[in-house]
């Protein structure tokens, strides 16, 4: 069954001029990173192929120009035309989308989505904590959309969350009821740049064992990281190390205890990364 | 009292034994794991084995207790070598003692089975031709289906019960 799944290609929206902010959404900085960065490196811990969505007449600017772009090709306005480019760009995938401003969202919170995706429905898509409606944005939209969303457009529907309430999404209730919160203000803004401050890339203690030890070069070290899971750490550790075990073939333990890809991190933590065992 | 444990020298499997007797068992079985000179056609000259302890006890542990909840054994111990073996040498030694035989070869075999799949234990082998590979993680990097799929490395010996 699995092997049927369409692939999960990541689109990131940031195509909309915030009259709001009164500036150039894409560009607002946490932590030193505009929040396109962010999400898209974010995205990137989750999925392979990312991509940003960007109008036409935005194809040559610096800040978007140096990522994989989709350019909207499809008619209309705002998150739908993006969505049905991205759909159309490539018709046998389905797309996690995200719009880039949501400063709070975590591997954590990607990583349930992506793991609660039901490929009959047309998308799997959070609620919003505020209101219970579906939030188009932070979604996995399947292949069988792109038809639905042509549909809806050519009757005159342009909301992409108006869509997914008339066709019935896979809707999951997020874990953080902040993970989704959007910032649209100078005020959210300034709100969401201090939460983000005080929680501090952390230390964690690492330890290697075996073959993870040899192609590490160290048998320990204590490391920052602003990664907030086991999953989203180990990612990080093979794009320095260039580990060859696949995170399927690991368990990891977390303060000598096997533990789950998507437990929280804590500052002080010990992380060990278990290779497949061979005892005897 | 803890049933798992790891050695750097030679298993005393005599001094082990002394820890299963007891005046209500009627038997006691052991496996001994000794390090062969073959795999896979290449021909094994030592084994390094390295375990991740902290949590290998409390895993070892955990499977023994298991055993003995399952089986009505009396007693139940494993000891693991760590560092650098070579051919010949016992690497793992589990030893059972209950009141019938059954329950002791059963609880035994339960015992070693679980150990190799579950406890963070590894080994390198070292072929005569020079090289070298940590045993279910390098050949198998691109099928990770096949991870406890590897041929055994050791001849299997059981000790039989005393007659009763």
């Amino acid at each position: 069954m699995s092997e049927f799944l369409p692939p999960v290609y990541a689109l990131i929206l940031a195509g909309g001029l915030s009259r709001r902010m009164n500036r150039d959404k894409a560009g607002l900085k946490y932590q030193g990173k505009t929040q396109l960065d962010r999400a898209f490196e974010l995205a990137s811990r989750h999925v392979r192929n990312v991509f940003v969505s960007v109008r036409a007449d935005q194809a040559l600017d610096p800040a978007r120009a140096q990522r994989p772009m989709i350019v909207d090709s499809a008619a209309g306005e705002g998150p739908i035309a993006g969505i049905r480019s991205a759909l159309a760009a490539h018709p046998k995938v389905a797309w996690l989308v995200l719009a880039c401003d949501l400063p709070y969202l975590s591997d954590a919170a990607l990583d349930f989505l992506l793991r609660r995706r039901d490929a009959t429905a047309l998308a799997t898509a959070y609620t919003s904590a505020h209101d219970g409606l579906p939030e188009p944005l932070c979604a996995v939209w399947e292949p069988a959309a792109a038809a639905a969303l042509a549909d809806y457009q050519a009757g005159g529907g342009q909301c992409p969350r108006k869509f997914l309430i008339r066709h019935g999404a896979r809707l999951l209730e997020p874990q953080d009821t902040r993970a989704l919160d959007n910032v649209n203000t100078p005020e959210e803004y300034r709100q969401a740049v201090a939460t983000l401050d005080s929680v501090a890339p952390m230390q964690l203690k690492i330890q290697y064992y075996a073959l993870m030890r040899e192609q590490a070069g160290r048998s320990e070290e204590m490391l920052e990281t602003s990664a907030s899971t086991p999953a989203g750490l180990y990612e990080e550790l093979v794009a320095r190390y260039g580990f060859t075990l696949s995170r399927d073939q690991l368990k990891v333990a977390v303060n000598s205890e096997f533990s789950d890809w998507s437990r929280k991190l804590n500052v002080g933590d010990a992380v060990v990364f278990i290779p497949p065992v061979a005892g005897g | 009292m803890t049933h798992f444990r790891f050695t750097e020298s030679a298993i005393d499997t005599q001094s082990a034994r002394r820890e299963l007797q007891t005046s209500s068992a009627g038997g006691y079985v052991s496996f001994e794991g000794w390090v062969r000179d073959l795999n896979e056609g290449q021909e094994v000259t030592r084994l390094e084995y390295e375990a991740f302890q902290e949590l290998a006890v409390k895993e070892g542990d955990r499977i023994v207790a298991e055993a003995m909840r399952r089986f009505p054994v009396k007693h139940a111990l494993c000891i693991h070598r760590v560092g650098s073996l070579s051919v010949g040498e016992m690497a793992v030694w589990v030893g059972v003692s209950s009141a019938h035989r059954g329950e002791a070869f059963d609880a035994c075999r339960f015992i070693i089975d679980e150990v190799k799949h579950r406890v963070p234990i590894w080994k390198k082998e070292h072929y005569r031709s020079g090289d070298s590979g940590w045993v279910n993680c390098e050949r198998c990097a691109a099928a990770p289906q096949h991870e406890h799929a590897h041929a055994e490395h050791h001849h299997d010996r059981v000790a039989l019960p005393n007659s009763k």
